[in-house]
């Protein structure tokens, strides 16, 4: 599904990713763990298409064709989705309709009609009692006043709606507690299936005890230093990432 | 012959004109009106309320000030100006002329017609005599230009305890027939105690021909009396709007002004409201979506004059290309204006690389018992919600329409007649050029 291949990106002429080589199959959890500064969210950053971030070497290929070229709404139309880090409030723009928006965008791309107004309103009513949200915060403009935990909440039920192909959840536990952890983790399981696939990029080894990866990629210093199954988080958990340098 | 010249002889003829119909008070308004425009003339730079703009390119025409003819328009050809979709009154004027043919007047509920008919009427002299030129700035030479010629415009006087169910349309057309046109229409509004009334203006040029429009409305608010007013400004790109609205509001009264400003040439918005009374509210809102060379300028004075006033102002303006802006916003509270409350906000975006927006609140505070505020934005879109919105799946134009949208919402907001609100949105629509709903 996705391939990324000797990919070299930084900013403002410094370079941050050294030459990473990853491939995900369809139907595969992948966790890329690292420290800070290792390079994660960029590695996320760039497959999303955040033009801040310029692309020196090498591909990032979906589905056999190169995806550096298209804008980050063209790469979310074929199916790439990235959770943030830190979700952007947008005052003035309620959730239901940021969502509406989105979906109908991505429908206009795909030359579909827009999603039936009664039908959509159903979806976002499921989704959201799969999140255990309350339905306030679908009015409300988008992760403005949210909690942090609200917030990665709003982020896979954005998910939920847009059924990506390749979710990339890049610090989803960060200012969660253990309750809203399990249920986000319950969240993005339900959504597993075995044409989809997810990158989970963490710090902790916590939340890959709810949601359980197939591979374990270390992130250092812009590249991925060692690779393996799930029992390798626990190793780091364990030992910390020094053995690794 | 400079167009000061040029007005002040065209005058003469008009008042010789119309001499026979009209009551002699009014008469001694407009030659005292004409003297002083005479003296002061246009402003220029270095009046301090005209620093940041400039009349210098709108008033370089050779104007016609009164039409040769009459020129009639047929319905279809401005339907779309109108809020058709519901039931209101329409006063109507092609070039300055009255159209009876688009118009829905009325003297049952209340007098809503003509100011032409009003001034020559004598069972209206004693309204006139009482409030004509009565809350307009005549220091203000530009509106001493307008008094001068004060003949048509409407009339409204809404008798206490009515509530108005339909809007009144105001609609200004210029055919543009005459290649440079001047208008200056000129309306007034009395609203009684305890009455409602809901207001829609907008002056349209129906072609590209250059006309300068010169607009004084006086309102009234009596006791108790509610006023909101909508000001739609989507001219062609040579039409030109200098307007000047005068409130003066009596004790628990509400006057709101909504002005959403999306097109014309140059657009100076002049509003000033008196506090006459205790308990009364004033709200002045306004949305500003501008590009190309566009320029609005949007002056607003209040004056607090008694106890317990409040007044609230918020002005959002998105300025593309090289469009300046203006927002210029006085409040001035009398010693006697104890327990004030006065709120002012101005937020700009500024899309394009060359444009600009000068913003200058002025607060004139005499009173101790008071709490006002002002606050001024500037900024541009925000990358980070961009790519948030794009990451999502909207396009870069319909993401930057969004947020920009959404900036405007607030104001949007306040819109009280839900065919005026989704044809607001339409035009911002327009405007930000994406085929999007903005269901909020």
């Amino acid at each position: 599904m996705l391939q990324i291949k000797n990919l070299h990106a930084g900013i403002e002429g410094k370079e941050i990713l050294r030459g990473i080589n990853l491939e995900i199959n369809p139907g595969e959890v992948h966790a890329i763990m690292g420290p800070n500064g290792s390079g994660k969210s960029t590695l996320s950053s760039v497959i999303a298409g955040n033009e801040t971030y310029k692309v020196t070497e090498g591909d990032v290929i979906l589905d056999g064709k190169s995806i550096l070229d298209l804008s980050p709404d063209q790469r979310a139309h074929k199916g790439i989705f990235l959770s943030f880090q830190y979700p952007v409030e947008i005052p003035g723009v309620t959730t239901t309709n940021f969502i509406k928006t989105a979906i109908n965008a991505k429908r206009k791309a795909l030359g579909l009609d827009d999603f039936p107004a009664k039908e959509m309103l159903k979806m976002i009513r499921e989704k959201a009692d799969l999140l255990e949200m309350d339905r306030k915060f679908l009015s409300r403009s988008l992760n403005e006043g949210f909690s942090g935990g609200e917030k990665k909440r709003n982020e896979i039920f954005q998910m939920a709606m847009l059924e990506p192909k390749l979710s990339i959840l890049d610090e989803t536990d960060s200012g969660l507690d253990i309750d809203a952890l399990k249920i986000v983790a319950n969240g993005v399981n339900k959504l597993k299936s075995k044409d989809n696939a997810t990158i989970v990029i963490t710090h902790y080894q916590r939340l890959l005890d709810y949601i359980v990866p197939d591979f374990v990629h270390v992130l250092y210093n812009g590249k991925i230093i060692k690779s393996g199954g799930k029992e390798l988080a626990f190793e780091l958990e364990e030992k910390g990432y020094d053995w690794l340098k | 012959m400079d167009l000061k010249e040029k007005l002040v002889a065209a005058f003469i003829a008009f008042e010789n004109r119309d001499h026979i119909d009209i009551d002699s008070s009014v008469h001694d308004i407009r030659y005292k009106a004409i003297g002083n425009f005479e003296n002061k003339g246009f402003p220029t730079k270095k009046d301090e309320e005209w620093k940041y703009t400039s009349l210098k390119p709108v008033l370089k025409y050779d104007y016609s000030i009164f039409p040769s003819i009459e020129n009639n328009i047929e319905l279809q050809e401005v339907k779309k100006y109108f809020l058709h979709e519901i039931e209101s009154y329409k006063i109507v004027f092609v070039d300055g002329v009255y159209s009876s043919f688009l118009s829905t007047t009325t003297h049952e509920e209340a007098d809503i017609c003509l100011l032409s008919a009003a001034l020559k009427k004598p069972k209206y002299k004693i309204i006139i005599d009482h409030y004509f030129d009565k809350a307009a700035d005549n220091a203000d030479s530009i509106t001493s230009l307008n008094t001068a010629f004060a003949k048509e415009g409407a009339f409204i006087h809404i008798p206490k305890n009515t509530i108005l169910e339909k809007p009144i349309q105001l609609l200004f057309f210029s055919t543009g027939k005459e290649t440079e046109m001047m208008l200056n229409p000129r309306n007034l509004i009395i609203v009684g105690e305890n009455s409602h009334v809901q207001i829609f203006e907008r002056h349209q040029s129906l072609s590209e021909n250059v006309v300068l429009t010169n607009s004084v409305t006086e309102i009234f608010a009596h006791k108790r009396a509610i006023i909101n007013y909508y000001k739609v400004q989507n001219d062609n790109k040579n039409a030109s709007l200098i307007d000047h609205t005068y409130i003066k509001q009596k004790d628990n009264s509400i006057a709101s002004v909504n002005t959403f400003s999306f097109g014309g040439k140059l657009t100076r918005n002049n509003i000033t409201v008196f506090h006459e009374g205790e308990n009364l509210t004033t709200n002045l809102n306004g949305v500003t979506i501008i590009g190309d060379k566009q320029h609005v300028d949007n002056h607003t004075l209040i004056h607090h004059q008694k106890e317990n006033g409040e007044s609230f102002e918020l002005y959002k303006g998105i300025y593309d290309g090289t469009a300046t802006g203006v927002f210029n916003g006085k409040v001035i509270v009398d010693p006697e204006a104890q327990k004030t409350n006065a709120f002012q906000q101005n937020d700009n975006i500024l899309i394009g690389k060359r444009s600009s927006i000068n913003a200058k609140p002025q607060l004139e505070i005499f009173a101790d018992d008071v709490k006002c505020s002002h606050g001024c934005t500037i900024g541009e879109l925000d990358d980070k919600a961009m790519f948030y919105l794009q990451s999502r799946g909207i396009p870069e134009k319909e993401a930057k329409a969004l947020l920009l949208f959404a900036f405007g919402n607030e104001v949007i907001e306040k819109i009280k007649i839900p065919a005026l609100k989704s044809r607001i949105i339409k035009l911002i629509a327009e405007k930000l050029n994406v085929e999007m709903g903005f269901e909020m």
